[in-house]
C-alpha cells in the first residue's frame, strides 16, 4: 500500500507563490503523470513530495502520516533524475547499491539486492562500468536501477526520458509502462512531452501556474477538457479553436453560427446561453473531415506529408486551421477545400475558458491504462 | 621569408583553380607556426628570467665566500664548505620540522573548516552569500602589519608566542580566505542533483560530504590544499614577528644567515638552497595535480 494525498499545498520563493494550494489524491498501484508547460510548477510540486523543498502551506501526507517536517531520505521514496544524477566516481554497482551501504546493510545482502534489480533491467553484464562507460539510455536504467533497489513505496520521476533522443524515448517509455507492472508500484511522473502523459498515466494531472488544471485520465482529459487550456494542451496536433456566435440554446445543445455562416448543434449543456453571446469551438485536427459539401471552407498553405496521415493546414480568414487528413489526399497547396466535423465531437468554450460540459460521457473516458494491459495479454494468449 | 613569398603566390591572379583553393591555407599554416614558436621562446624567455635567480643562488651555495664575490663565473671548483658550516651553526632540520609542521598543520586545519563552509555557501546559498565571500577576500587586502601589535600581544597573553601552535593558527587564519574561495568554486561546478540524489539514499549532510562531495572535487581540495602549503611554507612576516627559537621554520632560519656578520653570500645561499629544496620537490612532484585543479572547471 501506498498513497499520497496532498491538501491545499502551497510553495512561495520569497513573495511569489510557485505552487498555489494544490489538492490531489494518489491512489495505490497509480501511475500518476503531472504534466504542463515548462514553468508550471510540476517539477517543484515533486520536490516538496521527495522532501527536496521545503512547503510553505498545507499537508504531504503519504500512507496516512504527515510528511512536511520528515527528511527525504525517511519518506520512503526514490526518485530519477533528469540528468541520472549518478555517482560519477562509484560503478554502477556501488551506485545502485549506495543507499543499502548507508542503511548499514551486509555487502551480500546488498550484492544480491542489486543483482535482482540490474536482471530486472538487464543491466548484469554492466555493473563494474562507471557511468561515463555507459550510453544515455544505460545510465537511465542505472538511475532507475537505483530507485528499484530501495524498494520504495513511491517513484518519482522527473523528466526522466527528456535528454534521450526520440527512438530510445519511445523504447525507455515501454520499459517504464512494464516496469510499473512488475513491480506494482505507485509511480508520480513529471513529463512536459503530453505524449509520455497519455501514453503511460492511469491518471493525469494537467498544471499550469501552479495550480491543477484538470485531473483526469488520458481518455477523459482528451475526450473532456474542463477548459481551453487542457483542451489545447492535450493531443498532437493542437486543437483549432474556432469563433462562434450563440444562435439557439436548448436541452439538445447549444446551436452555433460558424464562420462562413453554417449552423451547428453541439450536444453540451448551455441552457443559460444568451442567443448573440459568444464562445469558442474547439475541434481537434484529427476530427475535422473533407467533405465537398462541408460547412467550412479554406485554402490550403502547406502540407505535411508524414505517409499515413497529412496534415494540412488551411487558410480560413484569419485564422489557420489544422487538418489531419488521410495519407492519400490528392490535394496540393493553395487548393480551395470544403470541411467539416460530426457535432458530437465538438467543444464549446465560454468567454472564462471553461468548457460546456458535455451531454453525452464518451464511452471510453473511464478507460484506464490497466484496461489496454489485461486487452492485449488476453489477445498475447 | 617564406610566409611574404606564399602571400605573393596566392594573391597572383593566374594561379590555377587548384592552388587557388589550396594557397590560402598555406600562409595561414605558416603564420600560425611563426606565432607558435615566438609565443613559445616568449615562454622560455619569461621562465628562464624566473628561474635564473634561483639557479645562480644553488650555484653559489657551492662556491666559497671568496668566490660568490668575485667576478660572476660559472666555472669554479664546487666546494660543500658552506653547507658544512652552515649545519654547524644551526640544525637544519629542527627548522625543517617547524616548516612542515605548520605549513602541512595548517592546510589541514584550513581545509578542515573550509570544506563545510564552502559546502553552505556553494549549496546553500542565502542573499548575502556573495557578500560574505567578497568580505573574506578583503582582508587579505589589509596589510599584515596593521594588526601585528594586537596579534602580538593576544599572542604574549595566550603563551602561544614562539610556538608551533600559534604560527598554525596565524596561517589557518591566513590562508583561510582564499582556501573557502578555492573550495567554492569548485564545489559550484558540482551538480546539486548528486548530492540530492545522496540525500535521497539517505545520506545526512557529513556522509554527503564524505562519500560524494570530496571525492567528486578531489582534484579542486588537492590543488587547493597544495596551494595552501605553498604559501604557508613561504611565509615569512609572521614566522619573523611571532617566533624566536623553538618553532622558527626555514624563513627564520634563512634570515638568521642574513645579519650578525655582515653578508656571506655562499652561506645565505646554501641556506636559502635547503629551505626552498623541499617544496621545490614537491612543488615539482605535484604540478600535474596542481594544473589539473586550476583548471578544474574550464576543462571538465
Amino acid at each position: 500500500m501506498a498513497t499520497l494525498q496532498l491538501k491545499q499545498i502551497v510553495k512561495s520563493f520569497d513573495d511569489t507563490q510557485v505552487i498555489k494550494g494544490v489538492d490531489l489524491e494518489v491512489n495505490d498501484r497509480e501511475f500518476v503523470v503531472f504534466v504542463g508547460p515548462s514553468g508550471c510548477g510540476k517539477s517543484t510540486l515533486l520536490r516538496m513530495i521527495a522532501g527536496l523543498e521545503s512547503t510553505s502551506d498545507g499537508d504531504i501526507v503519504i500512507d496516512g502520516q504527515r510528511m512536511n517536517d520528515v527528511g527525504p531520505a525517511d519518506r520512503g521514496l526514490a526518485m530519477v533524475f533528469q540528468s541520472y544524477a549518478l555517482y560519477p566516481h562509484m560503478t554502477v554497482e556501488d551506485n545502485m547499491g549506495f543507499s543499502l551501504r548507508l542503511a548499514g546493510v551486509p555487502k551480500d545482502e546488498r550484492r544480491q539486492k542489486v543483482l535482482e534489480a540490474a536482471r530486472i533491467l538487464q543491466l548484469e553484464p554492466l555493473l563494474d562500468r562507471k557511468p561515463k562507460a555507459l550510453s544515455g539510455g544505460q545510465r537511465q536504467r542505472v538511475a532507475i536501477g537505483r530507485a528499484i533497489v530501495r524498494n520504495p513505496s513511491i517513484f518519482l520521476f522527473d523528466e526522466p526520458l527528456s535528454n534521450l533522443d526520440a527512438a530510445l524515448r519511445v523504447q525507455m517509455r515501454i520499459e517504464l509502462a512494464r516496469l510499473h507492472e512488475e513491480l506494482d508500484a505507485t509511480m508520480i511522473y513529471v513529463t512536459h512531452d503530453q505524449i509520455e502523459a497519455m501514453t503511460m498515466a492511469d491518471k493525469i494531472v494537467v498544471l499550469q501556474g501552479g495550480v491543477i488544471e484538470q485531473v483526469g485520465s488520458p481518455m477523459e482529459l482528451y475526450h473532456h477538457p474542463r477548459n481551453r487550456f487542457v483542451a489545447g494542451f492535450i493531443g498532437s496536433p493542437k486543437m483549432n479553436f474556432l469563433d462562434v456566435q450563440v444562435v439557439e440554446a436548448g436541452a439538445e445543445g447549444v446551436s452555433v453560427c460558424l464562420p462562413g455562416g453554417a449552423v451547428t448543434q453541439v450536444p453540451v449543456e448551455g441552457k443559460d446561453q444568451r442567443v448573440g453571446a459568444s464562445l469558442e469551438l474547439g475541434i481537434r485536427p484529427e476530427h475535422l473531415v473533407l467533405d465537398d459539401e462541408g460547412a467550412l471552407t479554406g485554402q490550403i498553405q502547406v502540407l505535411e506529408r508524414l505517409g499515413g496521415q497529412t496534415s494540412l493546414y488551411v487558410q480560413m480568414g484569419e485564422l489557420m486551421v489544422t487538418i489531419m487528413a488521410d495519407g492519400d489526399v490528392a490535394h496540393r497547396v493553395h487548393d480551395k477545400v470544403n470541411f467539416g466535423f460530426e457535432a458530437g465531437r465538438a467543444h464549446l468554450f465560454d468567454a472564462d475558458g471553461m468548457a460546456l460540459p458535455s451531454l453525452h460521457q464518451h464511452p471510453l473516458a473511464g478507460l484506464r491504462r490497466q484496461d489496454n494491459r489485461v486487452s492485449s495479454e488476453a489477445s498475447d494468449q | 621569408m617564406t610566409t611574404v613569398r606564399n602571400k605573393q603566390l596566392s594573391s597572383t591572379p593566374n594561379a590555377g583553380l587548384a592552388t587557388a583553393t589550396q594557397a590560402p591555407g598555406r600562409p595561414l599554416v605558416t603564420t600560425v607556426n611563426t606565432k607558435r614558436l615566438l609565443l613559445t621562446a616568449l615562454g622560455w624567455v619569461v621562465a628562464g628570467t624566473i628561474f635564473f635567480p634561483i639557479f645562480w643562488m644553488v650555484l653559489t651555495g657551492f662556491k666559497t665566500e671568496a668566490a660568490a664575490i668575485a667576478d660572476p663565473s660559472l666555472i669554479f671548483s664546487p666546494t660543500l664548505d658552506s653547507y658544512i658550516e652552515v649545519q654547524q651553526r644551526a640544525d637544519y632540520f629542527k627548522f625543517a620540522m617547524n616548516s612542515v609542521v605548520v605549513a602541512f598543520g595548517s592546510t589541514l586545519l584550513a581545509l578542515l573548516i573550509a570544506i563545510p563552509s564552502a559546502y553552505s555557501m556553494a549549496f546553500l546559498p542565502t542573499k548575502r552569500t556573495k557578500g560574505t565571500l567578497l568580505w573574506m577576500l578583503s582582508t587579505k587586502m589589509l596589510p599584515p602589519v596593521g594588526v601585528l601589535v594586537p596579534i602580538y600581544l593576544l599572542f604574549r597573553d595566550f603563551g602561544l608566542l614562539d610556538t608551533r601552535t600559534g604560527l598554525t593558527i596565524v596561517y589557518t587564519l591566513m590562508n583561510l580566505p582564499i582556501v573557502v574561495w578555492m573550495l567554492y568554486t569548485f564545489f559550484k561546478d558540482l551538480p546539486k542533483d548528486i548530492l540530492e540524489a545522496g540525500r535521497m539514499d539517505g545520506a545526512s549532510t557529513f556522509q554527503e560530504v564524505i562519500f560524494l562531495l570530496m571525492p567528486l572535487t578531489l582534484p579542486g581540495i588537492a590543488s587547493t590544499g597544495l596551494l595552501s602549503v605553498i604559501l604557508s611554507w613561504n611565509e615569512a612576516f609572521w614566522s619573523l614577528n611571532l617566533t624566536s627559537s623553538q618553532a622558527a621554520p626555514l624563513t627564520a632560519y634563512i634570515a638568521s644567515f642574513s645579519s650578525p656578520e655582515g653578508l656571506f653570500w655562499a652561506k645565505l645561499s646554501a641556506a636559502s638552497t635547503m629551505a626552498i629544496a623541499p617544496i621545490l620537490v614537491f612543488g615539482w612532484l605535484t604540478q600535474k595535480q596542481m594544473v589539473r585543479g586550476l583548471t578544474f572547471g574550464a576543462v571538465k
